[in-house]
């Protein structure tokens, strides 16, 4: 028997490896995106030490030129590579939107099959920084309104690197959604196996078992509602939280199996409430279950705003653990 | 017609072979545009008739394991890089034999066995995608090359602008061949680009540049094999700026106010397929039988392939799920 010391390490450094072990793995993965090579190693270091120990036509610095970094990804995933492309931050996504929903997402569709696009597409996302409007976006929602496209966002370290090695390793196109705040704060550090240890795309976890209520949600609001989840202990109300980690494909059997014990949901994200994933998730927990249901499903989300600046606006922008907190109060009302 | 005399021209058996890409272009598209206007067929169309000789001149130089990318008008170009009749016929009609099982239609041909991957509907995206495939040649060490085609409407998105200056930055093996028909979609080239020869715009990049003319087979044949060679030897990318002319305008229905009469007329008059065929007559290149013999193989082709699209099933209904993901996800 070995026994091996928790190796408690931060989202960056897990992606990092994630990407590592793909390279090391297979000579069909490569990177590319704007400063992912060295000496910089990308923006917020994600690759760094990379394109050393694998070259720089393995890790490949691109023009600020998305829509030509997309497609160039589309064209070699098509041809048998399995790239993995960086979009800094994911309100970028707007200026190559058409070739991840006209091409990454319908080239097997229209194809009837013949060629098919083997990527992912890693980008930053969330408010928190006082990045502003055009730097803190949550915009899951339009690529699951894509079909062809699934989509990733983790919420610890350890789902995101093997969250990360099944993308790239997924026979279909990825956005994996990675929550900006969570890439270096030792905060959200955890326990991270060593090596190919893959998590499977369309698994809940199960991050806590209650009795009373679920809570649905995905990415850094995982950990608010597991805050909430606590506070709300104390008071007697057992919450069981639910993290999707992937919403195409989409667990639903986890969801609807819990809040059919529970008769209660509320389901949270950052990301703007209006037809935001929530109103999906709502929708589908109330056809399936409408008459078992104790209350309605309740929708935490991000105000119906652009993400504003001001440190206090910003924070009035993003859900709190307090609005976890009232919106499970309110469905025992 | 001029096709160009020189010295340095084409062997009889390549000039025959581009008059035959040529005719069954042509003779496709008339077919598909008598059977559209008899209402034998419906389907949306965007005629290539003009614009042969393009398709045909860099088509000869490519092995069947290059790739070419193209745009909705692409009939032309499919047929050259040898898409077969049958299966094209009966995805455009959309039936579950055509090349894509009838999913994609025509503005998504794809057939890679032959080398052609990619037609997009969408203006200009074919660029960076066409970066894509010459970036894999790049990386497996291969000498295979891309021929991405699009207009001259094209040149003023912005795919245009970082593909092509991202081949360059990357010495990508990959020809982009902008056919230049002097129309985007119902607006003439004069209104909406800053530039007489789309060709300028190379120099932007850092990137050769030719304008040719399109409509002389052997001028085309000779700019694209001095681009796919240099493309095959890594010396990376070139902009072919091919000027032609739409006979039939946008699409099929097009009224064509805005192309004035006489200038259409004028380009019709000049037709450079039957041109061809001439040219290839008065120098000896070829026989009025042998050319003959060519053209009825074509129509018998043309008749059969129509045959087994039109006795084609449609796709079945589970079609409509599979293919969105390698297995199904609703």
């Amino acid at each position: 028997m070995t026994t091996t010391e928790p190796r408690i390490i931060p989202m960056g450094l897990a992606l990092n490896e994630a990407m590592d072990i793909a390279m090391g793995l297979d000579e069909k993965v490569f990177l590319l995106g704007e400063d992912i090579a060295e000496p910089s190693g990308g923006v917020y270091k994600i690759t760094k030490g990379l394109s050393t120990k694998y070259g720089t036509h393995r890790v490949r610095k691109t023009p600020i030129s998305e829509a030509a970094i997309i497609g160039a990804a589309v064209g070699a995933a098509i041809a048998g590579y399995k790239p993995v492309a960086e979009i800094m931050i994911m309100d970028f996504i707007a200026v190559c939107l058409d070739q991840i929903t006209n091409h990454a997402a319908k080239i097997r569709y229209m194809s009837g099959g013949q060629t098919t696009v083997p990527m992912v597409i890693r980008t930053s996302a969330g408010a928190g920084r006082q990045f502003g409007a055009q730097h803190s976006e949550m915009l899951e929602a339009w690529a699951v309104h894509t079909p062809g496209l699934k989509v990733v966002v983790p919420s610890n370290p350890a789902d995101a690197k093997g969250l990360l090695i099944s993308s790239i390793f997924d026979p279909d196109p990825v956005l994996f959604v990675e929550p900006m705040l969570m890439y270096w704060d030792p905060q959200y550090a955890c326990d991270v196996p060593v090596g190919d240890n893959r998590i499977p795309l369309g698994k809940a976890n199960i991050v806590r078992e209650g009795k009373d209520v679920t809570v649905i949600s995905y990415g850094k609001q995982v950990h608010d509602a597991v805050k909430a989840a606590e506070i709300l202990a104390g008071e007697g109300v057992s919450v069981e939280v639910i993290d999707l980690r992937t919403l195409v494909p989409l667990d639903e059997a986890t969801v609807l199996a819990s809040v059919s014990k529970t008769k209660r949901a509320v389901v949270v994200h950052e990301a703007v409430t209006r037809c935001g994933f929530g109103a999906e998730l709502s929708s589908r927990i109330h056809e399936e279950l409408f008459g078992t249901l104790a209350a309605p499903v309740a929708r935490v989300g991000g105000q119906n705003t652009p993400v504003p600046y001001a440190k206090n606006l910003e924070t009035a922008f993003v859900p709190q653990v307090a609005d976890i907190v009232t919106a499970i109060k309110s469905l025992n009302k | 017609m001029a096709t160009t005399n020189r010295p340095d021209s084409p062997d009889r058996e390549t000039l025959v072979q581009m008059y035959e890409i040529q005719n069954k272009i042509k003779t496709t598209d008339e077919r598909f545009r008598s059977m559209l206007t008899s209402g034998q067929i419906q389907l949306i169309y965007y005629s290539p008739r003009g614009q042969e000789c393009i398709s045909a001149g860099y088509a000869v130089h490519l092995r069947p394991d290059d790739y070419v990318v193209t745009i909705y008008r692409g009939l032309h170009d499919h047929l050259a890089k040898g898409v077969p009749m049958r299966e094209l016929w009966a995805e455009f009609l959309g039936r579950s034999t055509g090349t894509c099982k009838g999913k994609g239609g025509p503005m998504h041909i794809t057939h890679p066995d032959s080398g052609l991957v990619v037609t997009t509907g969408i203006v200009g995206s074919g660029i960076p995608i066409a970066n894509g495939f010459g970036l894999a040649a790049q990386l497996a060490g291969t000498d295979q090359v891309t021929v991405v085609n699009f207009g001259d409407g094209a040149s003023n998105i912005g795919a245009f602008h970082e593909g092509m200056n991202m081949a360059a930055v990357w010495k990508l093996p990959v020809i982009f061949v902008c056919q230049n028909n002097l129309y985007g979609e119902h607006t003439p080239m004069s209104m909406s680009t800053g530039v007489e020869y789309i060709s300028e715009r190379g120099a932007a990049y850092g990137m050769p540049a030719v304008t040719v003319n399109g409509n002389d087979p052997v001028a085309m044949w000779h700019a694209a094999g001095e681009a796919i060679a240099r493309a095959r030897a890594g010396e990376g990318p070139t902009l072919i700026e091919a000027r032609t002319y739409r006979f039939y305008g946008h699409l099929m229905g097009d009224a064509m106010e805005y192309m004035p009469k006489e200038e259409r007329k004028a380009a019709m008059a000049a037709d450079p397929v039957p041109a061809f065929r001439a040219w290839l007559l008065e120098n000896g290149h070829a026989t009025e039988a042998q050319l003959a013999e060519i053209e009825d193989k074509i129509v018998a082709m043309v008749d059969d392939a129509v045959e087994f699209a039109m006795n084609s099933p449609e796709p079945s209904l589970d079609e409509l799920y599979t293919d969105v993901y390698e297995e199904i996800i609703k």
